[in-house]
């Protein structure tokens, strides 16, 4: 990636609320990342954490009411998403940034051909006529991976296996060749060995076409294989952000720590008993007023029940959200 | 030394098959079957963990519900600590019940929402002792303790509790009876990474505590390796490999096996760009309609001819190791220690 390009997708404190009748759902606080043009940027954290309010917030895909975004810049080619009516914003999801979701049954149309819905966003963006969206979407099946392309373009999304239902998926991401695609969970579902297909198809395309990738995941295996860049999210922030190397060499956020040791490993030395992370994660009752980690820390100061620690700079590209210094083992300076 | 193994084997499964039945057409005739467990053969050893591993609809459920004999099965046999349950009655089951115990995947569906968790933990009480008020209280209490659940959290209900507090709950209610053999049916697979390691670990304290044995029953091999002694692997409703832990994952034989453990993604990004990855191609046939020949087959990529005429069998090739791959195989024999790419 050239040093200094303008990024993609400038995403600035963002906030994210639900209000439903149980009080308000403080989902995400004070985001800000950016995407740079055609990196990998992969996005961890356990189910909660708010990795998809983050991305259906900056590309609108939440009702309101229950969600509201409260705060927040999301820049994309000159415009602030945020900003946008529903029209535009419609058009650029369909076209310019491209969505892949952990289930593809919940975001296919189970009463239409694949091939009509590669089609449509062909013709409706790309004003192709009928032949020329046929035989795009052909090239977009053949591109994916999926056999006898041309054939399986008139059979339903049903007819489809798990694996071949995500390949399917991506195409349409993929068809009007989008800058961006935002892939949510989308192996979560899938066996190991359909995940490893799916890994493999995400490098080439990168190779081929391009654009820049955000990837959520629980999985912490998967970013190591796929990401360029990461950032860590806990109780509806970012907690630490870093080049993908860096993160697993060098993690500075405890919790970061803490979720390296306790994955067990398939290779390599066998640990006899798990490390664990005593506690639950929080809840998002209110907008936090202290470090949303602190009742599961190992390093906890008496500052962090007061402050919300904000993301420091620990090293090149690479910050995190704490008071502890993993370097000295004692409190920051900040 | 494999005589002995057997002698000491709580539980001893074999050539297990459970087949459903498919009705098909306004006369709903017999056309088939699925073949969800199509012949397999364990032991486990008492005070052990043997993990079952493989990937979605490859019979792993099908087969730890049948070793419980929740299923009246198709063939084969089935013997719990000296019993052959395989074909015991109804009656029979239910004495037999209280040894054997199940704990599932998802603690959301199988506890009974409108029940409080003192009556959840209770009722395989009061179905099968006959304990005082107190007595039933005392061991409600003890059991709560043993999981690490709160005392004072007895009259809540389930879903006021994360999925891992539930997952406890259901262990407890597992537990009520002093079982010795535990199915665990992904235990952990709807849990939060960082709320795994703490059911894992709950699970092997009171193995250690209460000398359990256990069926472990995952898809995360890197959590069957941490958890289990031996580890079988299921491939469309057949054990392909079975193996002490260190020597399966050390050195897998099967070439499933090795497709299974190199799709394992690492956490360690220094791993990916030198690790050699077998990608498998396609998708798991059916298990109603399995291929010929060995049900690998049709993904194999070190098949050969025989492979698609010959089912291969199960055999013991190494002391403790067995393995179903002509590769290994006697008529076969000169490619045994060949590596299988
Ligand atoms: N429609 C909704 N109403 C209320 N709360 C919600 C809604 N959707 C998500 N949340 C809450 O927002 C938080 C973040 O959720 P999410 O972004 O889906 O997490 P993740 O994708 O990291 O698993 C969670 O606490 C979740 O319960
Ligand atoms: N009650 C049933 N009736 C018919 N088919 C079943 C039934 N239970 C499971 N199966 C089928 O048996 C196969 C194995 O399923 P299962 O044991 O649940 O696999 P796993 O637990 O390994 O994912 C699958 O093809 C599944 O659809
Ligand atoms: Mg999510
Ligand atoms: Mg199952």
């Amino acid at each position: 990636m050239p040093d200094g390009a303008l990024p993609v997708l400038d995403v600035k404190d963002l906030k994210t609320v639900f209000r439903t009748r149980q009080g308000e759902v403080h989902a995400v606080n004070s985001v800000s990342f950016d995407l740079r043009p055609g990196e990998l940027l992969g996005v961890v954290g356990e189910s909660g954490s708010g990795k998809s309010v983050t991305m259906m917030s900056l590309i609108g895909l939440l009702p309101t009411p229950p969600a509201e975004v409260r705060n927040g810049q999301v820049l994309f080619g000159g415009k602030d998403l945020l900003k946008t009516d529903d029209d535009t914003l419609r058009a650029i999801r369909g076209a310019r940034i491209g969505f892949v979701f952990q289930d593809p049954m919940t975001s296919l149309n189970p009463v239409f051909s694949v091939g009509y819905q590669l089609m449509e966003p062909l013709r409706k963006h790309m004003g192709m006529n009928k032949a020329a969206a046929r035989k795009r979407a052909q090239e977009l099946l053949e591109l994916v991976g999926i056999p006898d392309a041309g054939r399986r373009l008139k059979d339903y999304p049903h007819q489809f296996s798990g694996g071949m239902r995500q390949r399917v998926m991506i195409a349409i991401a993929l068809a009007c060749d989008p800058q961006v695609l935002i892939a949510d969970e989308p192996t979560t579902a899938l066996d190991v060995t359909i995940q490893a297909q799916i890994l493999e198809l995400v490098k080439d395309l990168r190779q081929k076409l391009g654009m820049a990738i955000v990837w959520i995941t629980h999985d912490l295996g998967v970013i190591a294989g796929i990401a360029d860049r990461v950032i860590v999210m806990y109780g509806g922030q970012i907690v630490e952000h870093a080049p993908v190397r860096d993160l697993f060499a060098n993690p500075q956020h405890p919790y970061t720590r803490a979720l390296l040791e306790t994955i067990p490993k398939v290779h390599g030395a066998r640990d006899d008993r798990l490390r664990v992370i005593e506690g639950q994660p929080p809840i998002l009752g209110a907008a936090p007023e202290a470090c949303p980690f602190r009742a599961r820390c190992t390093h906890r100061f008496e500052r962090c029940d007061r402050e919300n620690p904000p993301r420091v700079p620990v090293g090149p590209d690479h910050d995190a959200a704490c008071f502890w210094d993993a370097g000295t083992g004692g409190e920051r300076d900040v | 030394m494999f005589d002995l193994r057997t002698d000491m084997a709580l539980v001893k499964v074999h050539d297990l098959k459970m087949h459903f039945p498919i009705y098909t057409g306004v006369l709903r005739r017999h056309t088939g079957d699925v073949k969800a467990v199509d012949g397999v053969s364990f032991d486990i050893i008492e005070g052990e963990t043997l993990g079952l591993v493989g990937e979605s609809g490859c019979g792993k459920s099908t087969c730890g519900r049948a070793v419980l004999r929740l299923y009246d099965i198709t063939s084969g046999s089935i013997v719990i600590d000296g019993d052959d349950i395989s074909t015991m009655s109804q009656d029979d089951l239910r004495r037999k019940r209280p040894t054997m115990q199940m704990v599932f995947q998802d603690p959301q569906a199988s506890l009974n929402p409108r029940m409080t968790v003192a009556g959840i933990i209770g009722e395989p009480l009061d179905e099968h002792t006959k304990l005082t008020k107190s007595e039933r209280e005392a061991r409600i209490y003890e059991l709560m303790d043993q999981v690490g659940l709160n005392r004072d959290f007895a009259n809540r209900y389930p879903h006021e509790f994360s999925g891992g507090q539930r997952q406890r709950i259901g262990i407890a209610r597992a537990l009520a009876l002093n079982p010795k053999f535990i199915v665990c049916d992904e235990p952990i697979a709807a849990l939060d990474v960082s709320i795994q390691a703490q059911v894992v670990n709950l699970l092997e304290d009171l193995q250690e505590r209460l000398g359990l044995t256990y069926l472990f029953i995952s898809h995360d091999l890197s959590m069957v390796r941490h958890i289990a002694d031996r580890v079988a692997v299921m491939y469309l409703g057949k054990i392909v490999e079975l193996a002490s832990r260190d020597d399966l994952y050390s050195d897998p034989l099967h070439p499933y096996t090795k497709a299974l453990l190199s799709a394992v993604p690492e956490p360690d990004p220094t791993l990916h760009d030198t690790a050699e990855r077998v990608i498998l191609t396609g998708d798991v046939p059916s298990p109603s309609n399995p291929p010929k020949g060995c049900n690998f087959c049709t993904r194999c990529p070190a098949v050969m001819d025989i492979c698609h005429r010959v089912d291969p069998e199960f055999l013991t090739v190494r002391p403790g190791r067995q393995v179903a791959c002509h590769h290994y195989s006697e008529t076969k024999n000169t490619n045994v220690d060949q590596p299988v790419t």
